[in-house]
Order: structure tokens, then C-alpha cells, then sequence
């Protein structure tokens, strides 16, 4: 096969692909083709692995010290109150520049929070008052009398259903006034190919669509397609004021994630995105790693440096958030999330050397929430790796899981997750983030004829309210149904306008410069409360639910006796329920013309806006009171799973990943003594969970290994516990940076105990 | 209809892989440290069939087979319930489930030969050596117990021995030394596991308005269990992981 010197000739033409193998990969711009030909599959242990260096360990001070400062501070080290920020905004900032290996900030000082307000100018502003800074008249005029921004883009085209449905809370979370994220460059594609060649396959690009109909859809194209070459461009230029030539490829180990990190830089200072996700670097820098190795020009050490320095740089990252944005997901997140592992779709493993080297940072940086640090798992991932993983979760519980085996088929073996549970095919698809959905909400609308029951105001169109005390299933179901077409056509309304706008006023230039020029786009809605909706009804069908009404004859409470069935106990009569509320909805939504002709998914997710949607949400016919959180993503609610979490594991699995392809989220937390008497046993134990869990069609699942006490030990004194960390719904946190009210419902969910 | 306790489907404790355990209400003893007194003391419970019982199991079939585990009827002492037990590893073992029988051997002439044919492997529970410690300890003989010991070894029966070692009833190391020379001479016994007493069943005593007398018993020390756990290890049960 490699006998082709013609080709390899070739390859070692550019300065950068010596010794690598060739492929289609050399002609048009393929990442995952030079993984395919060049990647070394690896399947032992993880005794190869190095600690930190001086060097790590003495620059990983520096930083612990001003994350110190930043909590000391209020939560907020510094801001940028003035220059709007660009990738050539700012001059080169450093952390100690003698001892970083890899370079490059958000702005001109380590964890100064930079100012980005096309996504909104009030959310822009709003957010520095929250931490006490003032933006620069001079910026805040500007934007008023000159640069329209997305947020006013929005609510120029909000009709008066949607304002409704928001303020009301029914749909939350909406990136209206924020940047929309959950779009992953494919920042390898900088290191592989340089800018130089980037810029060059653009222009080709642009030339091909020279004789098209100038349609809407086409000079929209043509328009973008120069502003990426105009953000790559850029992106040269600020490579150049760190020393680094990005126009040509990478040569060695070092440039190699030094030019993808100085790319995803580029977008983190551009947009400040709800999710700013990495991709799927590891195994890609692994096949530089193994080259030098081979070459004799680096040491295990100095990869380990190498890849320590980086994920110190992705920990950084840093956008600043308005007081309502930090409530709904709480903890500062950016989930800079970097997908491991998996299978390939002929079978190798595409774990390599550095999908351990990634999850080692977690030892020798210590355990943190950035990045947020997925494995994609399959049962054929080899066993090494397995056990590697389950000891890294017990041991630090920052690590969430995929399903690989489910994944794959949908979206090949170069995606990656964006966000939290959302694959898509790296460089080839984005999404349109569209939050969630409240069914829960929706189940009180449908009985109160479109009245809030929080805010006694008629939000949804006026329709027939139930009548009579005792529900009744079929009834209800019928109304139900009713209210949730109404639900899905206001809730696309509202994505539409959002995502024209944003593509208007906040377009993602660099990000999408590192993607195909034709991609598939996905309208990734989602739905929230499905436990609370699922036990709801299993109660109105199974036990005897009867209204409570106010003096104005609006249901405001229930009475409910009886026993019924809960999600999360693997029974069948109420998975069924949850199962079907999940494909209705999706059903309902894929009806609808949806913007640039994407594709609907949805997610059941909620990342920590459960709590939120839990206070803006009445009392419901299962139990919950007025004000409860709600379950967080796919999770049976707090305490109803009694039949211990393999019942719980095999409700969830149950949903339908083909009507929720934007992801499933389940949040599993055991203390350690359930999962086994010692180290070897736990994670023993872990892994056949885990096996038999996705061999069950289960999608996602956070794995916590903690004490309760642990967690009640941290809220009463949060300076032991500086790097707490915990996976919540789709992402980690670190424990103490959590809203009191957030701390006290992660205590409150359950924890298998045996 | 056999009186069922409760289900766990998470078992990790109770035999190999992850474990459905059915707990059963009923056991012949009257342990003092006993940590589901709600199972044994009582006959609380709820009566099911074990066709009810086994179209629960088979919902967790295919979880149970790729985690590497199968079921564990514990209790209780599911051998207090005979006939309800064989039903449920009968209709295990037709779902090709891999099946555990948590008892304590005092009533192991329950257990008949077809019983046992239907179980793969037997979680042996030996309260004490001693015959009077034993009898102190349970209220019960001892010999039952080792009769059964002794069946199964004939067998050739996988057993994982276990041994719960309270300080100041269990604790005598010659007792322990001869259980060892003994579990050693049985022959089928793949693993013994010592489990340190701990309090965590004591608010299941106060609940039920029973008389607990353990009340002031603390766990052994680290060392103590240790010391336990190497006098098994020289008799050559490498796997006394715990």
C-alpha cells in the first residue's frame, strides 16, 4: 500500500507531512482521512503515562493562584470594559511566558473576560455591572446608534406568542440575547493544512459557485464564505504576534497543538457561545506525538508537558455572563468539551496513547470541569482503556460517557460533542442551539385552557379548559396533545427568528472558516420536565388524580392517591409514557419549516436549567410542588427510582436516540462503597455498568463517585475543596462555584447506595 | 407465592459482575448483628408469584448477561422459602441467567438436589466456628451449617465463604484459624470475603422496635481485619479481596 512513492514523494513535499502516510487526505482538505492512514491504535495500559513536570507544576501554581484570586474577587479576575474583541483585538498575553510550551489568551492578561457584544449589547453590559464594571461609553454608544446586534435582531421579529411563551417560562433558555454556540470548528484542520491552504481551498470554494443563481440562499453563501477567508486572515495575523508562522502546516509535535489551540483560540475570542466545544483532538495530535517519538526528538515527558500546558489553556477560558445566565447554568461553564476515543468505522479503535495522556491532566493538573472531557464508549473499546477510564471517574468524577456503538452509525467516527450530549461530524455540521421546552409546563397549560398557572395569564391561545374534578386520562391526553402543537409551532417561531438573526448579526466567521463550505445544519430543539410530565400522567392513568381549583375555577393544585408507577424503576406502563411523550414531540416538531432547511432533532437535557424551570412551574398531578426543581435531563425525579440504578439506567435507555438525536442525558451518582469493596472491584464494576448500559442503547450517562457528605462538607466550607469537581447534566462543574440553590439540589438527587 | 422483601437491581456486593438481588423475608436465625433484621425478624414483605417475579427478572436479562452478573436471592435466608426460590432459579436459569444463593447453610436440607443443580454459585455465610459462639451469635446449631458446607464440597459446588468478623463475638483468631484449615479441606471454595461489622443496620432495629445489643460494638480496627484476612490468604483463597 505505501508503496506509492509518487504519492509519499508528494507528502514529503510539504514541509510538515514527512513520514506521513499519504491519502486523499494530501488533495482536498479530509482530517479524518489523515487519521484513517496515520493514527497508531493503542490497547495496553496506562503504565506508560508521566506525571507533571517542574515546569507544569510550577506554572499549574501560577494559575491555582489567580483562580484563587478569581473566587476571592466575586467570580470575576477582570474585564475588558472598552475594545470590543476580536482574534486581532488584543496584544499577546501570557501567563509566565518562560514557561508555557503552548501560548496564546482570550485577551491581553490571564483570565481578563473580554467584551463581545454582538450577541447583545444589554446582556454585554449587564453582565461587567454584575461584577462591578461599567462598559466604556464610547463602546456602549456605538452599539447603541450604530451596530444592531443579534438580541435586537430577535425581538425586532419576537411576535407577541413568542414574548409570551418566554416570559412566562414555557420555552427558556432561548440564545437570544447570548451567543448560540454548540459549534465545533475543526481546529485540526489549521495545524494540518496551514492557513496558506486554507484560504486557497476557500477562494476554490468561492469560484465553483461563480455561475449559480444568485438566489438568497446564495449570496448569503458568497457572503460568508469571504468573511471566513477574511477570519482566517486574522487568525495568521494573531498567530504571528505569538511567533507563530500558522500560514504553513505544523512541523513537529509542539506546533501541532500549539496551531489547534491557537485556532479554537480564535474562536473563543470571537464568540462568546453558550457551548465553545473543542472537537476530537487527541488521537489527531497522537500521530504527531508518535512520529517524534519515533524520531527520537521527544520524550513521554514532553508530550505529557505538552498536553498538560494546553488543557491549562482550555481551563482558562473565560466569558462573562449576566446574574439570570449564571442561575440557569450555574458554575461559569464554557464546556470546552474534547470527545476520547471510540471505535472506527473498520473496526480499529481510534483510542490511542493520547486519549490517555488527556485524561491524565485530570492527575496531574488535578480534577476541573474544563475540559469537559467525554468518552465516547463502545463495549469494543479495548480493555485497557476501559479500566483506565472507570479509575479516573471514581477517582475525580469529571468524566462523562457516550455511546459510541449508538453514535456511530448516525454520525461516522470523526464527530464530536458539542456541548454536552450533541455529536455532530466535525467540520461538516453544525446546530442550531435551541434550549428547551417546558412539557411539564405544557401538561398545566393544556388543563387550564393556555393559562399560566404561576402568572394567571392567558399565554397559549384560548381553548377548553378541563372540566370536571377527576382527571382523566384519555381527556387529558387529548388536550394535551392540543397544547403541545401549539408548544412546537411557537417554539420553532422563536428558533427561526433567533438563528436568522444570528447568522445576520453574529456570525461565527472562524468557526465556520474550519468547516466544508456545505454542511448539514440541525435545529436542535429539546424538551425539559420529562419525568415530571411521565409520572404525572402514569398517576392520572394508574392512580386517581383530582383538581384543585382556585376561586377563578383555574386548576392550581391536584390531589393524588394511589399508587402509582414511576419513571425510573424499569416499568414498563410509565417508560411507555415517558417514551411516547418523547416522540410526539419530536413528531410535532419535525412538521415545521425550520430555518436554512435544517434538520430537527432534540435533546432531552437541561443542562442545570432543571432548577429553573422547577421554580417557574406549578404543582403538577405527580406530587411535585409548586416551585420543586425538576429532574435535570432524562433523570427519573429526585428519590422516585427505588428499584436501584440499573432500573433507573434502563428507563432512561429506553427513549428513542432516533427521536432525540441532539442527545439523552442521564446523570448517575453512587457512592463509592455501592460500586464495590476496593479499587480494583469499583472499577470492575464500573465498566460492566457501563458496558451493559450502552449495550442497553443508553446515550449518555455522568458518572459521580462521591459522599454526600462530601458535597455537604464543601457547601459549609468551600475552601478545602478548591477543585471539587462534579459532573451535573451534561457537564462538570466545580462544586463551589454552584448557586447555593443549585448545591442543595445536586445533594437532594438521589445517590445509589445499595 | 413466595413473601418478597424488596429488589435491588444493582447489586455489586453479591457475586460476581452486577447482580439483581432478591431479597426474601424469612431466615431461621436471629443474628444480633444482623443488618436486614426487616427481612429476617419480620415476615414483612409483599406476596408475589414467581411468575411475577421472573417477568420482572427478565427485564434486566440482557443488562444482567452483558455486566457480567445474573441474579442473587438473598434475604433473609431465601432457603426459608424453598419452593419459591427453586421457582425463581428455575426460571433464571431458563433466561440462562447466571444465579447466586445468599444463605447461611442452617437450612440447607431445604435445599434439594434440583435447587442446587439450578445454582451456579453459593454465597456461604459462616456466623462463627465455635459452636457456643455460633449458638450465642444466632440463637441456632451450628451443624446445620457445616452439613451443608460439607454437601456442597461433595458437589464440587462453587461457594464464596463469607465471615463477618464483630469485635468481641467473632474475633477469636484460633476460631478463625480452624474455619480457615477447615474452608481449605472443603475444596470448592473459590473466595472467601471477611466483611468488618459496621452499624448501618442498626436503624432498621430501632424501626422495627427490636431490642438491639450491638448498640455499643464499634467496627474492628483496619488491622484486626487485615490480620483476618491474611490468616484466609495463607490458606491460599487469593481472591479474600475484602
Amino acid at each position: 500500500m505505501s508503496t506509492t512513492t509518487d504519492e509519499q514523494v508528494q507528502a514529503c513535499a510539504v514541509v510538515g507531512w514527512q513520514s506521513f502516510k499519504p491519502g486523499v487526505w494530501q488533495n482536498e482538505i479530509n482530517v479524518r482521512d489523515f487519521i484513517q492512514q496515520n493514527y497508531t491504535p493503542y490497547t495496553g495500559g496506562d503504565d506508560f503515562l508521566a506525571g507533571p513536570t517542574s515546569r507544569t507544576e510550577k506554572l499549574w501554581d501560577t494559575v491555582k493562584d489567580l483562580l484563587k484570586k478569581e473566587i476571592e474577587a466575586g467570580g470575576v479576575l477582570d474585564a475588558d470594559t472598552e475594545v470590543v474583541s476580536s482574534i486581532i483585538s488584543h496584544a499577546p498575553g501570557y501567563i509566565d511566558k518562560e514557561l508555557e510550551t503552548i501560548v496564546g489568551l482570550q485577551t491581553d492578561a490571564p483570565l481578563k473576560r473580554a467584551l463581545m457584544p454582538f450577541g447583545g449589547v444589554r446582556m454585554a453590559h449587564h453582565a461587567l455591572e454584575a461584577y462591578g464594571f461599567t462598559m466604556s461609553k464610547k463602546t456602549l454608544d456605538a452599539f447603541k446608534t450604530l451596530r444592531k446586534t443579534h438580541n435586537d435582531g430577535v425581538f425586532d421579529a419576537y411576535t407577541s406568542s413568542i414574548r409570551a411563551a418566554r416570559s412566562a417560562g414555557i420555552v427558556t433558555g432561548l440564545p437570544d440575547a447570548y451567543g448560540r454556540g454548540r459549534i465545533i470548528g475543526d481546529y485540526r484542520r489549521v495545524a494540518l493544512y496551514g492557513i496558506d491552504k486554507l484560504i486557497a481551498c476557500r477562494r476554490k470554494d468561492l469560484k465553483e459557485r461563480e455561475n449559480l443563481v444568485l438566489t438568497d440562499d446564495v449570496i448569503r453563501l458568497r457572503e460568508e464564505l469571504n468573511e471566513q477567508i477574511r477570519a482566517l486572515d486574522e487568525l495568521a495575523q494573531m498567530g504571528e504576534s505569538y511567533g507563530c508562522d500558522l500560514r504553513r502546516p505544523a512541523t513537529n509535535s509542539r506546533e501541532a497543538v500549539q496551531w489547534t489551540y491557537l485556532g479554537y483560540l480564535a474562536a473563543v475570542k470571537e464568540q462568546n457561545g453558550a457551548a465553545m466545544s473543542l472537537g476530537r483532538v487527541s488521537t489527531f495530535f497522537d500521530i504527531y506525538f508518535t512520529r517524534d517519538l519515533e524520531q527520537g526528538t521527544i520524550t513521554e515527558a514532553e508530550i505529557q508537558e505538552l498536553m498538560d500546558h494546553f488543557v491549562m489553556k482550555l481551563r482558562m477560558v473565560r466569558f462573562i455572563r449576566t446574574t439570570e445566565y449564571n442561575n440557569l447554568f450555574s458554575g461559569d461553564p464554557t464546556w470546552v468539551t474534547e470527545s476520547i476515543g471510540g471505535m472506527g468505522e473498520d473496526g480499529r479503535t481510534l483510542v490511542t496513547r493520547s486519549s490517555f495522556r488527556m485524561l491524565q491532566t485530570l492527575y496531574n493538573l488535578g480534577p476541573a470541569p474544563e475540559p469537559n472531557l467525554t468518552v465516547l464508549w463502545s463495549t469494543q473499546l479495548p480493555e485497557g482503556f476501559k479500566r483506565f477510564c472507570a479509575k479516573v471517574s471514581i477517582e475525580t468524577s469529571s468524566v462523562q460517557y457516550e455511546n459510541d456503538d449508538l453514535m456511530r452509525p448516525y454520525w461516522g467516527d470523526d464527530y464530536g460533542i458539542a456541548c454536552c450530549v450533541s455529536a455532530m461530524r466535525i467540520g461538516k455540521q453544525m446546530q442550531f442551539f435551541g434550549a428547551r421546552a417546558n412539557l411539564a409546563k405544557c401538561l398545566l397549560y393544556a388543563l387550564n385552557g393556555g393559562v399560566d398557572e404561576v402568572k394567571f395569564k392567558q399565554v397559549a391561545p384560548v381553548s377548553p379548559r378541563y372540566e370536571g374534578d377527576v382527571l382523566e386520562y384519555d381527556k387529558v391526553m387529548e388536550l394535551f396533545d392540543k397544547m403541545q402543537d401549539w408548544l412546537a409551532k411557537t417554539y420553532i417561531d422563536a428558533l427561526n427568528v433567533i438563528h436568522y438573526m444570528h447568522d445576520k448579526y453574529c456570525y461565527e466567521r472562524i468557526e465556520m472558516a474550519l468547516h466544508d463550505p456545505e454542511i448539514l445544519r440541525t435545529m436542535a430543539c429539546g424538551i425539559a420536565g420529562l419525568s415530571v410530565a411521565a409520572d404525572s400522567l402514569s398517576a392520572i392513568k394508574y392512580g386517581k388524580v383530582t383538581a384543585i381549583r382556585n376561586e377563578e375555577g383555574y386548576i392550581v393544585d391536584f390531589k393524588t392517591e394511589g399508587d402509582f408507577p414511576c419513571y425510573g424503576n424499569n416499568d414498563p406502563r410509565v417508560d411507555e409514557i415517558a417514551c411516547s411523550l418523547v416522540t410526539n414531540f419530536m413528531n410535532k416538531i419535525r412538521k415545521l419549516h425550520t430555518y436554512r432547511n435544517s434538520l430537527p432533532t432534540q435533546s432531552i437535557l437541561t443542562i442545570t436549567s432543571n432548577v429553573v424551570y422547577g421554580k417557574k412551574t406549578g404543582n403538577t398531578p405527580d406530587g411535585r410542588r409548586a416551585g420543586e426543581p425538576f429532574a435535570p435531563g432524562a433523570n427519573p425525579m429526585h428519590g422516585r427510582d427505588k428499584n436501584g440504578s440499573v432500573a433507573s439506567m434502563l428507563s432512561v435507555a429506553k427513549l428513542s436516540y432516533d427521536d432525540s438525536q441532539d442527545g439523552i442525558s442521564y446523570t448517575f451518582s453512587i457512592v463509592p462503597g455501592a460500586l464495590g469493596k476496593d479499587e480494583a472491584e469499583r472499577e470492575g464494576k464500573l465498566v460492566s455498568l457501563l458496558d451493559a448500559y450502552f449495550a442497553a442503547t443508553g446515550h449518555h450517562i455522568n458518572v459521580n463517585v462521591l459522599e454526600r457528605e462530601t458535597l455537604i462538607d464543601a457547601m459549609e466550607h468551600p475552601e478545602k475543596y478548591p477543585q471539587l469537581t462534579i459532573r451535573v447534566s451534561g457537564y462538570a462543574v466545580n462544586f463551589i462555584k454552584l448557586t447555593r440553590e443549585q448545591q442543595l439540589e445536586v445533594i437532594s438527587r438521589t445517590f445509589h447506595t445499595k | 407465592m413466595g413473601l418478597v422483601h424488596s429488589v435491588e437491581s444493582c447489586g455489586t456486593v453479591d457475586g460476581p459482575g452486577i447482580r439483581f438481588v432478591l431479597f426474601l423475608s424469612g431466615c431461621s436465625l436471629r443474628c444480633r448483628y444482623c443488618h436486614n433484621p426487616d427481612t429476617s425478624y419480620t415476615r414483612r414483605g409483599t406476596e408475589r408469584s414467581a411468575e411475577d417475579v421472573l417477568e420482572e427478572i427478565s427485564r434486566y436479562r440482557d443488562f444482567l448477561v452483558n455486566a457480567g452478573g445474573g441474579v442473587t436471592i438473598s434475604g433473609g435466608d431465601p432457603l426459608f422459602q424453598p419452593e419459591f426460590t427453586r421457582a425463581i432459579l428455575r426460571g433464571c436459569k431458563a433466561m440462562g441467567l447466571h444465579t447466586c444463593l445468599d444463605t447461611s447453610g442452617h437450612l440447607g436440607a431445604n435445599a434439594d438436589e434440583v435447587l442446587l443443580s439450578l445454582t451456579d454459585l453459593v454465597l456461604l455465610d459462616i456466623k462463627a466456628w465455635n459452636p457456643e459462639q455460633y449458638r450465642k451469635l444466632t440463637a441456632q446449631p451450628l451443624q446445620p451449617t457445616l452439613d451443608f458446607a460439607e454437601r456442597l464440597a461433595a458437589m464440587g459446588k462453587p461457594v464464596w465463604l463469607r465471615y463477618v468478623l464483630v469485635p468481641g463475638l467473632t474475633d477469636q483468631l484460633n476460631d478463625i484459624e480452624a474455619l480457615s484449615r477447615y474452608a481449605a479441606g472443603l475444596g470448592n471454595i473459590r473466595r472467601v470475603d471477611v466483611l468488618p461489622f459496621h452499624q448501618m443496620g442498626r436503624y432498621k432495629w430501632q424501626e422495627l422496635g427490636l431490642d438491639y445489643t450491638l448498640g455499643e460494638t464499634a467496627p474492628p480496627e483496619p488491622e484486626l481485619t487485615e490480620r483476618v484476612r491474611a490468616i484466609f490468604r495463607c490458606r491460599g483463597f487469593a481472591e479474600c479481596t475484602y
